[in-house]
């Protein structure tokens, strides 16, 4: 980091799509940028290896490859980008200050892309038992349950695809889900069906996890009776749907009850100068394209916000 | 130094064995938060010769990861003189690692 106080026009905090689409909105509009990000870029896209819903990759493209490419495509207009991870914001000082663990960073407008993350399903001794039988993604930890009994918790298109995933590999997979009916796509209902060795276990939730060095098994409850029910297990896949990555900025950004930053289509939050783009904030969709259709409206109204603010010196 | 790739017949000499401390990464090719945190262990290779990163391909070595009860990856290991100091799961940004290693 540099010893002199650098204000950039605009910081980007996450580098996914909505952060490196503005990223290169913002650079290619004249405005210095910079993104952080604490890992490769991409975000959540890094995780899938096929993504054939982004068009103009008429084969589809690896979510990691995506992500290096948009990086590089902002970069090749002079975005810079720094691997550190944001530990607290200022967002009402001016410049606006975020400090990182390399040092403090300024920026006379902030995009926040931070994204969303895997939500925990909750139950007591979860967090101490992820890499020992708990786990949230089938397709990393799925090769290291070849031949064992394995559960998915969710009934979304996630569980649904992570289920029928781990049916090719493992002896056995249950699917819990706490309702009735699956919210997945219907594409999926007859697949899981007709897969002999995936079974559906409905009305039901994980009540208390097991261990003994590592995950051994679940105390199911059904919904409908109270019943209990012990289901021994080798591993348990998490997938109970998405929480946004806005635990920095919840005593700045008005939140809704979810915590995902409450903003329209033109990324502004409740803080002037400050906007939030991609799955961060509220929206009906949360896509790749959709991310990256934030990422340059946010940069559009950092720029507006910068020509109206700024006086020419 | 570079990363360095350690199998099953020469883990021993590797890391056990090495008189710096070690930072051992389980990963598959075919995991997402395992390639996010790739470049960033090349970065601390290339930036700190006081340590040595090694990283394990769980598919090319089910023996290495049974030994040490990875079931989740990326496993990071922190080896210090032969012996297994710290094990994390999951990806983990570059100060956080470099913080392990001292």
């Amino acid at each position: 980091m540099s010893d002199m106080m650098k204000i950039y026009d605009t910081v980007i905090i996450g580098g996914g799509p909505a952060g490196y689409t503005a990223a290169l909105y913002a650079v290619r509009s004249g405005l210095s940028t910079l993104v952080l990000e604490k890992f490769s870029p991409g975000g959540q896209m890094t995780q899938t290896a096929q993504i054939d819903n982004y068009p103009g990759f008429h084969e589809g493209i690896d979510g990691f490859t995506l992500g290096y490419q948009m990086q590089a495509g902002a970069h090749r207009f002079g975005a810079e980008t720094e691997q550190t991870e944001v530990l607290s914001a200022d967002l009402t000082a001016s410049p606006k200050r975020i400090t990182t663990d390399a040092g403090e960073v300024y920026g006379k407008t902030v995009i926040i892309a931070t994204g969303a993350d895997h939500r925990h399903l909750g139950v007591a001794g979860e967090s101490d038992l992820i890499g020992r039988g708990v786990g949230y993604c089938a397709a990393c930890d799925g090769m290291l349950y070849r031949g064992k009994t394995v559960a998915v918790v969710g009934g979304g298109n996630t569980a649904a695809a992570d289920a029928l995933f781990l049916s090719r590999i493992c002896a056995k997979v249950y699917l819990i889900h706490r309702r009735d009916s699956l919210r997945a796509s219907r594409i999926y209902h007859e697949p899981l069906e007709n897969t002999g060795n995936i079974q559906i276990l409905w009305n039901a939730t994980v009540e208390t996890l097991h261990s003994e060095q590592k995950l051994t098994g679940v105390t199911l409850r059904q919904v409908k009776t109270g019943e209990t029910v012990e289901l021994p297990l080798d591993g348990l896949f998490i997938s109970v749907g998405q929480a946004p990555n806005t635990k920095l900025f919840e005593n700045q950004l008005a939140l809704d009850k979810n915590g995902y930053i409450i903003s329209g289509e033109s990324t502004e939050t409740n803080i002037p100068g400050v906007f939030a783009a991609g799955d961060v904030r509220t929206k009906a969709l949360r896509q790749i394209i959709t991310a990256a259709s934030d990422g340059a409206v946010a940069a559009h109204m950092a720029e507006a916000y910068l020509s109206a603010t700024e006086v020419p010196t | 130094m570079s990363v360095i790739h350690a199998t099953n017949e020469n883990f021993n000499e590797i890391v056990l064995g090495s008189d710096i401390p070690v930072l051992v990464d389980f990963f598959a090719t075919w995991c997402g938060p395992c390639r996010m945190i790739a470049p960033i262990l090349e970065e601390i290779a290339a930036e700190h010769p006081e340590y040595k990163i090694v990283k394990i391909d769980v598919d090319e070595e089910p023996d290495l990861a049974s030994r040490f009860g990875v079931m989740s990856i990326p496993t990071l290991l922190v080896f210090k003189n032969g012996e297994l100091i710290s094990q994390t799961v999951g990806a983990l940004p570059k100060a956080r690692l470099l913080a392990m290693l001292a």
